[in-house]
């Protein structure tokens, strides 16, 4: 196989080819979608625990006295609940309510905040960052310099435990800590955090570029006795669909809105002006003309994005925008667009997916999947 | 990789064993390890007459969907049914349990144009 010269490599990256997995390009990068199999992968973080590389994404550092500000008219979710050391998951828009990308944003200090986007954003969200900010805060995309792991799983918490003295029993969801310089690998900074893409308990850890080698191999290390596994991208998708997370770009666009993707919990039109704001109270208040929402095939069939969804009299009523397979479910499920006017938007409504030629049989259901098990 | 050289194979990354008139199917080893977690393979009903590069089935996979091409033409003679409960048998055993369709060939000559294994994993690389 051929790999372009031009793609880019993560910290890790001659550790995922000498663990033997299957590469592949995504955002740029040369990035593992697999190791000993997806399915295989899928279950260790639900049953123990994996470890993933998820150092293409992006990371822009804003600083000064207008950090605030800038941040607060950036994003949707309202940056004044946040308090050092708090994380918060948003959206920033366009000003028509379009969906630029979704983000974390980290509270450092009064006048510093981290945001994480993703990897086939970074360099149009920073530009989309410089160019609407009018409060003159610090920009940095420092995203080349920082890598990050996530181990998720039941046994997360308890495996990276081994590689810090930072007592993460006391750290709750949505926080984050802190290391100081020097005292994690070698690395100048560093962020354990309390996030996830799985739907499960566990962490990120944000390190230096230089030092992330380090810290995956002491993670492995520590969760060998512990059932952890490397995991790829392949199995990151499969458990953020069975948790029902959106993923830009498939669910997410700048096509879409917040209030239609049920992200009106981080879209906090009261909280004062931010970009998109005026666009996004007028669909809240009108309603949106679609709805994201989930189902479950019940009958033998795999959703893939753009796939039909119809109601039983063959009527298309929206579109797939993910799909898979679920491992744990044994059956497929998936997350797509339905008209709001249908009646068929509610839990437990029998619509069916156009695959190749057959309407395969399907119900409307609230992730997350796997919690039903 | 593994490709048997009593075999003949298509770009495609099918395998072709031929028995008298019958070609027995299946996909490559290359083939099952691109698409990874096989999750189930739907097929056209037996009986049903295929020409050569129409497409006969679907093998559905966690990550990808990817089509069947018939490598010959004929009529679908039988079914791996096995494949309904255990599609895994195709990663497993890509040239035995994970066979796919019997075919009997309406005109035996196109085997001709086949790969041989020299060529498809000169292919492959």
């Amino acid at each position: 196989m051929t790999v372009d010269s031009a793609m880019k490599r993560t910290p890790l990256h001659s550790r995922h080819v000498q663990l033997g997995a299957r590469m592949m390009p995504f955002a740029g990068f040369d990035m593992p979608v697999q190791y000993s199999g997806i399915i295989d992968e899928h279950f260790a973080v639900r049953e123990h625990a994996g470890i993933f590389d998820v150092s293409h994404m992006g990371e822009v550092e804003v600083t000064g006295p207008h950090a605030f500000e800038f941040v607060q008219n950036l994003v949707s979710n309202d940056a004044a609940k946040l308090y050092d050391g708090k994380a918060m998951y948003t959206v920033m828009c366009t000003p028509e309510g379009g969906i630029v990308d979704d983000l974390l944003v980290y509270r450092r200090s009064v006048d510093s905040y981290l945001l994480v986007i993703n990897a086939s954003n970074i360099e149009s969200d920073y530009a989309w960052m410089v160019s609407n900010n009018a409060a003159k805060a610090g920009l940095r995309n420092v995203s080349d310099g920082v890598g990050l792991i996530a181990v998720q799983g039941p046994a997360a918490m308890s495996i990276v435990q081994k590689i810090t003295d930072v007592p993460l029993d006391d750290l709750k969801f949505y926080h984050f800590v802190e290391l100081p310089p020097d005292t994690f690998f070698g690395s100048e900074n560093a962020i354990i955090s309390a996030t996830g893409y799985t739907g499960e308990p566990g962490v990120e850890i944000y390190c230096d570029a230089d030092a992330t080698g380090a810290v995956w191999d002491a993670l492995m290390d520590a969760g060998n006795d512990k059932g952890l596994k490397p995991a790829g991208l392949g199995a990151r998708d499969t458990l953020r669909l069975e948790s029902g997370f959106c993923l830009y770009g498939n669910d997410i666009t700048t096509g879409t809105n917040p209030i239609e993707a049920g992200l009106g919990w981080v879209t906090k039109i009261d909280k004062g002006d931010f970009i998109g704001r005026d666009a996004l109270a007028k669909v809240k208040e009108a309603g949106p003309d679609r709805k994201l929402v989930g189902f479950k095939l019940t009958e033998k069939g795999i959703p893939r994005p753009g796939y039909a969804i119809v109601d039983k009299a063959g009527n298309e009523i929206g579109t797939v925008t993910s799909g898979s397979q679920s491992p744990l479910l044994e059956c497929g499920i998936g997350l797509g667009y339905v008209d709001a006017d249908s009646s068929l938007l509610q839990p437990g409504s029998e619509i069916a997916i156009r695959i190749r030629k057959n309407d395969v049989q399907a119900v409307v259901a609230k992730p997350p999947f796997h919690k039903e098990k | 990789m593994n490709y048997p050289s009593d075999l003949y194979y298509t770009k495609e990354h099918e395998w072709i064993r031929i028995e008298g008139n019958v070609a027995v199917i299946g996909i490559t080893e290359f083939a099952q390890s691109e698409l990874g977690d096989i999750v189930f393979i739907e097929i056209e009903d037996v009986g049903t007459e295929v020409a050569r590069d129409e497409v006969f089935g679907t093998v559905e996979a966690v990550k990808t969907v990817s089509e069947l091409f018939a490598p010959v033409s004929g009529r679908i003679a039988e079914i791996n049914d096995a494949l309904d409960a255990s599609p895994e048998a195709v990663n497993e055993d890509a040239y035995g349990k994970g066979w796919m369709i019997k075919m009997e060939m309406s005109d035996p000559s196109e085997v001709e144009g086949l790969l041989s294994a020299e060529d498809y994993s000169e292919m492959v690389g």
